[in-house]
């Protein structure tokens, strides 16, 4: 009975999924955080992981991480691919993540988000101990758009652990609250059961089966408390109860069918035949691939049987065996087309999986047939997530093919680069070594002149400063010097006179001009300084350019010889995961309607017994009504 | 005759509730078994695409010739982008035609990389062209300049009003 309980839990635990099933919002403006996020918003998840797997790798080889802006982020970060991770069902990783986060310096909102999540993978993956353990190590502050949910969260954990009176005390505390209004008085409900008030059980799936709303969620989950109720209602044989609320389901919706189903079952008990053709008219004319409207082809012509309309029965018994025959040749083909592997096939369809409504665009496939009970299928969970799988897998083969298709033509392009760059460089470096080592003589010349001027602060060298015209002067002046050296004559006399004056009007000059000429020395200098880092700008750009146009080009083949080993190798592990996983969807599949094939023989063989008695009972009473009253 | 009605009653119902369940043939532990393998191919495949993208941006985008725009909504803005267009030193480099889950992610505080590519070290004209619901549009310019490190251009949009600062540029 247990059991059964938690898996009817296990449908209603869609509601904390339901209520975060999206990646929490941003506000970060880190560029490549955000780009991260904005996959993850699109649910392009592998996407994400990978472009902020980058941005962390990056970010721990950085010699000092602390002087990037990114370090602000990196918690936000870590959680981030953690929660991604989850949302890609890598909760290996991503529970790994989570602990990490909860160990690191974070903030206690930070903190208390992971412990969340890191409790959420737990309950999803049925590790009950886990979840408890995750979610007690919340303490102090919840962020606020995640409060609701970890309460929610909490309230199925201690469900699932059996401390119902916990659960109890969250959930009434919950049942009127927005948004969670129908899950969590339905949880209360089952809560309640599992405690063992039957009676307070009763009163609040009650409630949740009135619950007010026209939103869908809250419509189907109204109609689910109402079906549980009323199949508890009627295993506990008060037909009378049950049928009040198995009434109250919508006429559409996914519990329509087992509704009608079960308020005929409930007429019955209470033999009240006629009452129960009310349902069962209806739901015979549904879907005839639905199990309740199988069931109900049978019940139909069973309740005129009670009714004493045994022809009408007979007839009606006749109806269901054909619709039976047609149904199993439906199921045969469909066993027989996921033999083939169409049923694989269409799950892969690009077409379907562009809209939301895939599952319910799939039945609406041609020459696909078991896809009509795909609905069924995807009741179960472990159906679901192999089917992700599947998926994900068929997301990744299509990647690495692409990639290898990417190293060919890095190859090419490395290839071409290759071809243009040799020939060229060579020729390029020779001009540069030339004009290399130019640049560094002017280079080494502009440093002598900057410790000469450096030096002239501390002991003035005014003849350093003289102009070209000036030491041209100085020279000749020399040479006339040493001319009228010995020259005793009265000109003589007159020409060393005038060379020492010629002599003094430069020394004159040179030394009256001292601290302009050093002033302007410098400003030149400054002005050679700028000149000089225009060389350095366009020297540096060369040589990046140079050294880019080699690592555009070389060093590359191992890392692409690598990675191409890499992708075969996950190609042909893919391949191999594909196959098995693929495998075990047609198994499932396939026991599915081995199921229902054995189920409608079933029918068969009742309908042909009760057909063969109806007819019976038919002319017996046609033969009695002939016969004369004696 | 009660008791018949009860016993088809009970024999149906149990075949009904019995058929939820999961076929034998695939245990738990298979699934779960396969599931984690496929957590392990995942955590490969995301190694060698972490490895491409690294390789790639090293290969086609180097750091002295990269620059990326990236655009993202002002926080609380939510207004209808159809297109941009991207005109770099006049010449077209991208057009983007947005789809309505990505404008719901930049809604959200999503960021998108609307192009990577690759110019000279200098100063370049950015030209972007809006095309926003109904038809209209509005065209913005910003001049970057490109040095030794990749250039990121971060263009913050706002919904139309007066003037073309409902258009930010920031350069990272």
């Amino acid at each position: 009975m247990m059991r059964r309980y938690l898996a009817l839990l296990a449908v209603c635990a869609g509601a904390g999924a339901w209520a975060a099933s999206e990646p929490a919002k941003t506000n970060t403006r880190d560029l490549f955080l955000g780009e991260a996020f904005f996959y993850a918003q699109q649910g392009e998840y592998f996407d994400a992981i990978s472009r902020l797997d980058v941005e962390l790798s990056q970010f721990y080889r950085l010699d000092e991480p602390n002087l990037d802006p990114f370090h602000i982020q990196l918690g936000h970060a870590e959680f981030s691919v953690g929660d991604f991770e989850l949302y890609y069902r890598m909760h290996k990783r991503a529970g790994r993540a989570m602990k990490a986060v909860i160990e690191g310096n974070v903030s206690p909102e930070i903190r208390n988000e992971a412990a969340y999540r890191l409790a959420r993978i737990y309950y999803e993956k049925s590790q009950p101990e886990d979840a408890l353990l995750a979610i007690e190590r919340i303490s102090g502050k919840v962020p606020e758009r995640i409060r609701d949910d970890e309460r929610f969260l909490r309230a199925q954990i201690y469900m699932v652990n059996g401390r119902f009176a916990d659960a109890v005390d969250i959930l009434e505390d919950m049942r009127d609250m927005r948004g969670f209004r129908g899950f969590a008085g339905y949880n209360l409900g089952m809560a309640l059961f599992l405690q063992g008030k039957e009676k307070a059980g009763i009163a609040q799936l009650d409630r949740a089966g009135q619950v007010k709303g026209d939103d869908e969620p809250t419509q189907a989950i109204r109609d689910k408390a109402n079906l549980v109720l009323g199949y508890r209602l009627l295993e506990a044989e008060k037909p009378e109860q049950a049928k009040q609320y198995l009434d109250r389901v919508r006429m559409v919706g996914p519990f329509s069918d087992k509704a009608l189903l079960g308020s005929g079952w409930a007429d019955v008990a209470l033999g009240r035949f006629d009452r129960a053709l009310v349902p069962w008219s209806i739901l015979v004319k549904r879907n005839p691939t639905d199990k309740a409207v199988q069931e109900s082809m049978l019940g139909v012509p069973y309740s005129y049987a009670q009714l004493e309309l045994h022809g009408r029965a007979a007839l009606m018994y006749g109806e269901a065996l054909e619709a039976f025959g047609k149904e199993l040749s439906r199921v045969n083909a469909s066993i027989e087309s996921v033999r083939n592997g169409n049923f694989l096939a269409a799950l892969v369809r690009e077409e379907v999986k562009q809209d939301k409504n895939w599952a319910i665009k799939l039945r609406e496939l041609e020459d696909t047939p078991e896809t009509w009970y795909l609905t069924q299928l995807m009741a179960s969970n472990d159906f679901q997530s192999s089917l992700r799988n599947y998926q994900d897998l068929e997301d990744l083969r299509k990647r690495l093919k692409a990639w290898e298709e990417y190293l060919n033509a890095y190859e090419q392009i490395i290839e071409l680069r290759r071809r243009y760059y040799e020939p060229l460089l060579p020729d390029l470096d020779k001009r540069f070594r030339a004009l290399d080592s130019r640049i560094r003589l002017r280079l080494e010349q502009r440093q002598s002149l900057a410790d000469r001027l450096h030096h002239m602060l501390v002991s003035p060298r005014p003849d350093f400063l003289a102009t070209a015209d000036e030491r041209i002067a100085l020279a000749e002046i020399a040479g006339q010097e040493e001319l009228y050296r010995n020259d005793s004559s009265a000109s003589g006399e007159e020409a060393r006179r005038r060379i020492d004056r010629l002599k003094g009007v430069i020394h004159w000059n040179i030394h009256t001009s001292y601290d302009q000429r050093l002033t302007d020395t410098y400003k030149n200098l400054k002005a050679l300084d700028s000149e000089v880092a225009r060389l350095q700008n366009i020297y540096d750009g060369y040589i990046r350019t140079r050294q880019a146009a080699t690592q555009s080009y070389q060093g590359y083949d191992a890392q692409l010889t690598r990675t191409r080993v890499r992708i075969r190798e996950a190609s042909t592990q893919v391949a191999t995961l594909m196959a098995r996983q693929g495998r075990m969807i047609e198994m499932m599949a396939i026991n599915e309607f081995e199921q229902r094939r054995k189920r409608i023989e079933q029918y068969q063989v009742k309908a042909r017994f009760a057909m063969a008695e109806s007819y019976d009972r038919a002319l017996k009473s046609q033969q009695g009504a002939g016969e004369p009253q004696q | 005759m009660r008791s018949v009605t009860r016993a088809v009653f009970f024999g149906t119902f149990v075949l009904f509730s019995a058929s939820v369940g999961l076929a034998e043939e695939v245990s738990r532990e298979q699934i779960k078994g396969l599931d984690e393998q496929v957590q392990d191919i995942k955590a490969d495949v995301l190694a060698i695409s972490s490895e491409l993208m690294q390789l790639e941006e090293k290969l086609l985008y180097p750091s002295n010739t990269q620059v990326s725009l990236f655009v993202s909504f002002a926080p609380g803005e939510d207004f209808r982008l159809d297109a941009v267009d991207v005109v770099i030193d006049g010449e077209v480099v991208s057009h983007h035609l947005y789809t309505h889950k990505e404008l719901e992610a930049l809604k959200n505080g999503g960021v998108q990389r609307l192009y990577t590519g690759n110019v000279r070290a200098g100063e370049h004209t950015l030209e972007l062209t809006l095309i926003e619901k109904a038809g209209s549009s509005r065209k913005v310019s910003h001049t970057f300049t490109k040095e030794a490190g990749p250039r990121l251009v971060e263009i913050v949009l706002s919904a139309p009003g007066l003037g073309s600062n409902r258009v930010q540029f920031k350069d990272r």
